[in-house]
């Protein structure tokens, strides 16, 4: 490993959850677990139906390109990808190639990895849509036409990745701006994510800037979950290494493998001699479209706080630790949480504090998301007040955040149920202080003498109000009650 | 008392005095439409149970038409003429063909193609060849061969048709009657199986420029599902017709249209020529200015070229829908690749097989900038050059065609043969999406010839209007197919 580099590239497809309707049908854009039913005509390619843009889509895909800091078309333009699938009921995908222009040419990404910034080069990023699912069983297939049509947006990087670690931080950053920018909910689980990864190695002591020196190209198909990219990518360069030790790497010819989750391991699927030619034309059926300033300009406009800001933002304003700070932009809804409670007035750190140590353990105990959670930024801010007042004390507020959250009932409810609210009342308070004294004349004395007996009298007094009282009035209290004898 | 061969405002008039009743005409029409079965094969469907609909003060409301079959209609078969959808029953329509009957329009049969609008012939439908009804051994010429065989026999004074090449315009001359395709994307082609998208309209056969005015301004109009439909709702079509041309400018093509051209020219084709120049008198007579124009001649051989290719590489990724897995005959094989084979081997004739050969070697790789890329190319200098025309001139004017409808039995498939630009040239007005009508101007060997006036984009009253003039200073106006043989 220590003679050599490795450079990686990725093809990260993500769909766009967040339109209404599908790329180029008016059927709804959604994830249904009834087979067929977000469908039009178009979407089983029909004879006779053509396909609409959605402009919601162009949007967002405007939007993710900004991000990257891509240059946007002057005219937007659709092609066809041809290629037979039964998945694929047009018998092409309507996609974007380099040429024209896609969505988004040549900009970059800045992320951190193990607390180092990063930076990718993105060749582009295009809009297109996704092909139907289909499932094998032995002796038949099924296909859902569900997905077919729902906008996808792919983007390609250029081979500026070294390791695994560097290849999954850049996508798990990429998630959480398609997360925070509303493009997509990016859930690998419902299939939004997949990628394609590009693995090469080269001798450590030769320039990676030049590409006459880069390896053998191996492309990895359909990668689709972090762990898999993570885990395709430390098999490949085993593999590659292994082949380079052996001296048979210069016979590896430039090929396209699928990673393997059963065997662990990559599988040869072509080479790129038999790479499929894909005969792309300009979509006749969607005219040429001006993108105008100011629709850009709109767009630009529309672009979120993104993570990087919001953590920036912890920091430096509210004077979170990066660690927590982190924690709490990794995932937008918990973020968003946190940003909720701050607006109705919640104190910064106290509810980083929560979020971190309570909350997020609550969720991870109970395998949980932030959308299941029955407790409201509103009830958070409640609950901190009520310590703020005295009204309970920080030992209780644990208590009732997890009765809160286990009955699923307001703070105010939780707090008079378990009889809680803390004695902050002067009088009440006064009487029972007077009472005590009046018992106990000796340890007065003792308490004058020098001796230690005033824990004694605030122990009966939280006796006394079976721990309700506000501790530190109670100490007040008694200390004038002393000074006046 | 027959009405199936008068013009449209004459068999509005006796439905609107109650003369006659829609359903009488759709008897007639369907007695008549049999009768044209058994002589010219001209239709897939005879819908024999036609409902009448309730006359209005719509010109169309309660009469008779006929649809092309390549046009989608809910619960009618919708074939294509081709085997690969001989039995495809549609859950849609064209929108077309909705709004015809928006209008009260009453369809009595689907009318035979060349398979799937590929040819020129009116033989490669898998009904059988279609024979023109003025001299039975002869063809109609395709794809719209049935809707104009039909119109030409009298079976209704209409019918729908499509062109991506001449398809409309050049049966209509063969057959002595009138075919429109008015301005690309003026009539949605939504619900229309497609040939090649950036050449296919939508239009009409009919006896009379009126009679095509009025039709058109009932199927057009801007559709959301169809992007490249354009709103015309202020152009009126049938009202805009006065007949007033006095000093309107027209041109016809040295190298097209000259005799001098023709050194070994036939007598038929003399005969065509002179035909053509007396209708320039005619012209001349209504205070038309007629001159020559001259068109390099290099530019005017590549038409053809670029027509296979371009129409060709559109068809072939067009048709990549048809599978026979969603809809179709699906084919039983092993595994998917060998059942879409089977389907699309078994379904398809040899023809269309053919030109998705050429369509996909165009499009490969290492073939697409020198063919499909200069096609384009060459494409854009022939519609440039054209507008540079209609600069200076109201329309170019051009004989159809070298003559009346040939021969069945010595019927080739128009692409192969070398027949010059004279057999080509209305392929520009496709190429251009230029409003274009051919209207017959004589007779030759006792069969109609005619000729076609194409004017510039969204120019369609223009052309219209010049064509209505002509067409009253000729004796051909509502002439229906009389067989001598």
């Amino acid at each position: 490993m220590d003679n050599y580099q490795v450079l990686i590239g990725l093809e990260m497809h993500c769909e766009i959850s967040e339109t209404k309707t599908k790329v180029f049908s008016s059927a709804k854009n959604g994830y249904s677990d009834t087979p067929n039913s977000y469908i039009r005509p178009l979407d089983m390619a029909f004879p006779g139906t053509l396909p609409v843009v959605n402009k919601e889509a162009v949007a967002l895909a405007l939007k993710a390109s900004m991000i990257l800091h891509c240059s946007q078309p002057e005219y937007l333009y659709f092609e066809r990808k041809n290629y037979y699938y039964p998945d694929l009921p047009k018998g092409y995908q309507i996609t974007q190639e380099t040429k024209p222009a896609p969505v988004g040419s040549f900009g970059y990404l800045d992320f951190d990895c193990k607390g180092e910034t990063k930076r990718v080069r993105i060749n582009n990023i295009h809009l297109e849509e996704d092909a139907a699912s289909s499932d094998h069983y032995p002796t038949f297939s099924t296909i859902d036409y569900n997905r077919a049509g729902v906008p996808l947006l792919e983007l390609v990087t250029e081979p500026d990745m070294h390791s695994a670690e560097e290849a999954v931080a850049f996508l798990e950053t990429m998630r959480s701006i398609y997360q925070y920018a509303g493009i997509s909910e990016a859930d690998s689980r419902k299939g939004q994510i997949r990628c394609d990864v590009n693995v090469s190695i080269m001798e450590k002591d030769k320039d990676p800037s030049d590409p006459k020196n880069w390896g053998t190209k191996v492309e990895m198909k359909n990668v689709n979950s972090f762990g898999g990219v993570r885990d395709a990518i430390n098999y490949e360069i085993d593999r590659q290494i292994a082949l380079k030790e052996d001296g048979t790497y210069d016979e590896m010819e430039q090929q396209t493998r699928r990673w393997d989750e059963d065997t662990f391991s990559t599988i040869y699927m072509r080479s790129k001699a038999d790479a499929i030619d894909y005969k792309y034309f300009v979509e006749p059926n969607i005219p040429k479209f001006k993108i105008s300033e100011s629709w850009l300009e709109s767009i630009r406009a529309s672009i979120p706080e993104l993570a990087s800001e919001r953590k920036e933002k912890y920091m430096n304003e509210y004077n979170l630790s990066e660690y927590d700070s982190t924690i709490l932009v990794k995932e937008k809804a918990i973020s968003d949480f946190y940003e909720e409670v701050i607006s109705l007035g919640g104190e910064a750190k106290g509810a980083a504090n929560w979020l971190t140590s309570v909350i997020l353990g609550y969720l991870n105990k109970e395998e949980l998301e932030m959308k299941d959670l029955y407790l409201t930024p509103k009830m958070l801010v409640d609950l901190m007040n009520m310590v703020r007042d005295g009204k309970i004390s920080s030992k209780q507020s644990k208590q009732v955040l997890s009765k809160v959250l286990e009955d699923k009932k307001e703070p105010s409810v939780i707090v008079e149920e378990l009889g809680m609210k803390q004695i902050g009342d002067d009088k009440t308070i006064r009487d029972i202080v007077v009472k005590v004294l009046d018992e106990h004349p000796d340890l007065i004395e003792d308490h004058r003498k020098g001796k230690n007996t005033f824990d004694f009298f605030v122990g009966q007094v939280m006796k006394a109000t079976r721990g309700q009282a506000n501790p530190s009035l109670t100490a007040d209290i008694i200390r004038e009650e002393i000074d006046k004898r | 008392m027959k009405y199936m061969d008068k013009s449209i405002k004459e068999i509005h008039e006796v439905l609107k005095n109650g003369e006659v009743k829609s359903k009488e005409l759709i008897e007639e029409s369907l007695e008549k439409s049999k009768e044209v079965q058994e002589k010219c094969n001209a239709f897939v469907t005879i819908l024999e149970d036609a409902k009448e609909v309730p006359v209005t003060d719509d010109l169309l409301s309660g009469i008779p038409y006929g649809i092309k079959d390549n046009y989608s209609t809910k619960g009618i078969l919708s074939t294509g003429s081709s085997n690969t959808l001989k039995d495809y029953v549609p859950f849609f329509t064209a929108t077309a063909i909705e709004n015809l009957e928006s209008h009260g329009a009453v369809a009595t049969n689907k009318t035979v193609l060349d398979e799937f609008g590929m040819g020129g012939t009116g033989t490669t439908g898998h009904t059988g060849i279609v024979k023109n009804p003025w001299d039975t051994t002869r063809m109609c010429a395709g794809s719209s061969a049935g809707s104009a065989c039909a119109v030409a026999a009298g079976v209704y004074p209409y019918a729908t048709g499509s062109d991506t090449g001449d398809s409309i315009r050049k049966p209509a001359a063969y057959c002595g009657i009138v075919g429109y395709k008015p301005t690309y994307g003026m009539i949605s082609r939504y619900g229309l199986f497609p040939f090649a998208s950036s050449l296919d309209h939508c239009g009409v056969l009919a006896r009379s420029v009126e009679d095509a005015s009025i039709v058109v301004d009932a199927m057009k109009g801007i559709d959301k599902n169809d992007m490249t439909s354009w709103d015309s709702k202020d152009i009126h079509l049938y009202d805009s017709l006065t007949g007033d041309v006095k000093g309107k400018k027209v041109c016809t093509i040295k190298e097209i249209s000259n005799p001098s051209m023709y050194p070994n020219a036939s007598s038929e084709l003399k005969e065509h020529l002179e035909n053509f120049q007396k209708a320039l008198e005619h012209f001349k007579e209504l205070g038309v200015e007629v001159e020559e124009v001259s068109v390099d001649s290099k530019l005017l051989n590549a038409l053809a070229s670029v027509y296979v290719v371009i129409s060709c590489a559109e068809a072939t990724s067009n048709m990549s829908n048809l599978t026979g897995i969603v809809f179709g005959p699906r084919a039983n094989a092993d595994n998917y690749i060998d059942m879409m084979k089977k389907y699309r081997t078994e379904g398809f004739s040899p023809l269309i097989k053919r030109r998705f050969v050429i369509g996909s070697y165009v499009l490969q790789a290492e073939n697409k900038e020198r063919y499909f890329h200069n096609a384009q190319r060459v494409r854009r200098l022939l519609v440039d050059r054209w507008k540079e025309i209609f600069k200076s001139f109201d329309a170019v004017i051009l004989p159809v065609g070298s003559g009346p409808a040939k021969h069945l039995d010595n019927s080739e498939d128009i692409l192969d043969e070398n027949t010059g630009v004279l057999e080509e040239h209305l392929q520009i007005g496709n190429f251009g999406g230029f409003p274009s009508i051919t209207i017959p101007d004589g007779f030759v060997s006792g069969l109609p010839v005619g000729l076609n006036i194409t004017g510039n984009c969204y120019d369609d009253v223009n052309v219209l209007n010049l064509a209505y003039a002509l067409e009253s200073s000729m004796p051909y106006k509502n002439q229906v197919a009389k067989e001598e043989k």
